[in-house]
């Protein structure tokens, strides 16, 4: 069955929209994150415009991160006072990113930033999380599983001034480099059309090590009020935020959410992040195999205005 | 449909008898609908084109007419990239820019256009598809062929520029039936559709009509409201994502 979308101005078909959402919700309800940077990309291959993709996203994540934030809320694993400082530095970021996107689709060089941006991001996210997560493993299997985290033990950043203190993630901590890692987020998330929580999830484990009972209902909170923030900017400063596109998206993906988190919460912890890691290190190389690789067609085209 | 076709022939065959007495070759056109509206199960749409000649008064032995019908979509500039190694990677780095670029645009005719008359003559007259990426006159390099045929290129993979050289069906020898067919992700706005006619070699007559392409009842609506009132669009938007996900969490509530 097909159906023509309003914003995007082509007709999809329903089911595959539906179970696309579903296949991602799945992945996103298993590791607590949006799935942004694999629907993003997928939208765009089915020939969604990038600019409609990438806005559409943010409502779709919305709605997704809404069921995943309730159902860690219930179980007290939200740290919101953590939550509102990273909406602090989020929102900032959102707010430029929103105004470079629109930037970088007036000069024509979007397609360009959001496939090198994904590039680099993912690599790098990817292959960080991949080898430290082989490590666990490792170790595990040798039977000397690391501890976390050593009482006492402090990074510089962790002791710049403006210190806070987190009860629940256990953290008392510098709010720099809390706002910085938020405000890069929230940038990358308004021009890729990720929520982020595949960058906030190691960022939160790793660079502040949080406890990991509070890292994925936290990043959740933070996520959806960031992905609320942008779909308003998108709906007002680029108007491409489709309705119809964005409820197929969500009807499949809150489902599948459901079953990921399920599925999510039977898997040991560093496989968990293997898992994840391999994820996001094969989107990464196919956005290096588009851009390295010698392309078919050297010439695209962009429309910069049609009279009506 | 089939009784649209009958009163276009009709309605031909009236205006055929009235300008009976004029000297110059006649054409009458007419479309089988001048809107399209798209609708949420818009896959595309067809639009007939009914013309009939009038030949000359003196024309004794009846000629064979060519027939070549150009529709042209909403204009607009568009900017053409070409990639470029830059380093590792390829990049955009090349661009020109070009104004008054139909959307969409299709040639159809009775035969191919290189049979029907001489690419001079076709450049003139601005024949064929070759022809519709008109002239540009400003910028370095403007008219650099690459940069012409990469948009013809991709505009007719689109499907939006298309050619069709067996497109006409004679129903008598003066008078003729084809089909314009309007792709699911062409472009909203006006659409021109000009017709000539040729006999060796020779342009005889020549007509014009459009029609429109428009969003309607939800579509359009949605449309406007994201464009007009796009805050209040945003905070639907936000609102039902909300309620959405709220409704999952209620569903699958376990205990």
């Amino acid at each position: 069955m097909q159906i023509y979308l309003p914003i995007a101005e082509l007709p999809v078909d329903v089911f595959f929209i539906v179970l696309m959402g579903m296949a991602v919700g799945f992945i996103s309800g298993m590791f607590g994150i949006g799935g942004g940077f694999l629907l993003t990309p997928l939208l765009i291959f089915v020939g969604i415009p990038p600019a409609v993709a990438v806005a559409t996203q943010a409502p779709q994540i919305v709605a997704t991160s809404t069921t995943g934030a309730i159902a860690y809320w219930r179980k007290r694993a939200v740290d919101f006072k953590l939550g509102m400082v990273l909406l602090t530095g989020g929102l900032t970021g959102t707010f430029l990113g929103v105004a470079f996107f629109n930037q970088m689709r007036r000069i024509g060089q979007l397609d360009t930033v959001i496939s090198l941006s994904y590039l680099t991001l993912l690599g790098l996210v990817g292959s960080f999380v991949l080898i430290e997560s082989l490590n666990a493993i490792i170790a595990a299997r040798r039977g000397r599983a690391k501890p976390t985290r050593r009482g006492g033990q402090h990074s510089w950043y962790e002791g710049l001034p403006f210190k806070m203190r987190f009860p629940r993630s256990g953290l008392y901590i510098s709010v720099i480099p809390v706002l910085i890692v938020s405000l890069a987020i929230g940038f990358a998330g308004a021009v890729l059309g990720i929520g982020g929580g595949f960058i906030l999830v190691p960022a939160l484990i790793y660079i502040f090590r949080v406890r990991t009972a509070v890292v994925v209902g936290t990043s959740l909170f933070q996520i959806l009020l960031t992905m609320i923030a942008a779909t308003l900017l998108h709906a007002i400063s680029s108007h491409t935020v489709d309705i119809y596109l964005a409820l197929l998206l969500m009807g499949g993906s809150v489902f599948g959410a459901q079953f990921g988190a399920r599925t999510g919460a039977a898997i040991k912890a560093e496989h968990f992040r293997f898992l994840l890691g391999a994820l996001v290190l094969i989107v990464a190389v196919r956005f290096g195999v588009e851009l390295m690789g010698q392309p078919k067609e050297m010439f695209s085209v962009t429309a910069t205005e049609t009279v009506r | 449909m089939m009784q649209i076709i009958l009163r276009i022939i009709a309605g031909l065959t009236c205006l055929l008898a009235i300008n009976a007495s004029a000297q110059a070759e006649n054409l009458i056109i007419s479309l089988s609908a001048d809107m399209v509206e798209i609708r949420s199960n818009f896959t595309g749409a067809q639009i007939a084109l009914f013309g009939a000649i009038q030949p000359d008064q003196g024309a004794t032995a009846r000629r064979r007419y060519d027939v070549v019908a150009t529709t042209r979509g909403p204009r607009g500039s568009v900017t053409i990239w070409q990639k470029q190694k830059f380093g590792p990677f390829w990049l955009n780095l090349d661009q020109r820019k070009m104004i008054a670029i139909p959307s969409f645009a299709s040639v159809l005719s009775s035969r191919p256009v290189a049979d029907i008359l001489p690419e001079k003559e076709r450049a003139n007259l601005r024949v064929g598809l070759d022809q519709i990426v008109p002239e540009q006159t400003s910028g370095r390099d403007a008219n650099l062929p690459a940069f012409r045929e990469g948009l013809v290129r991709l505009r007719s993979r689109q499907g939006l520029f298309e050619e069709n050289a067996s497109a006409f069906r004679f129903l008598s020898p003066n008078l003729f039936q084809a089909t314009i067919p309007v792709l699911a992700t062409a472009p909203i706005g006006k659409y021109d559709v000009d017709v000539k006619v040729f006999s060796d070699g020779a342009l005889v007559a020549s007509a014009g009509k459009s029609f429109t392409i428009e969003k309607g009842g939800a579509e359009q609506f949605i449309w406007k409201a994201a464009l007009d009132h796009s805050l209040l669009y945003g905070l639907v938007m936000v609102f039902i994502s909300l309620i959405v996900g709220w409704t999952a969490s209620v569903i699958f509530r376990r205990d």
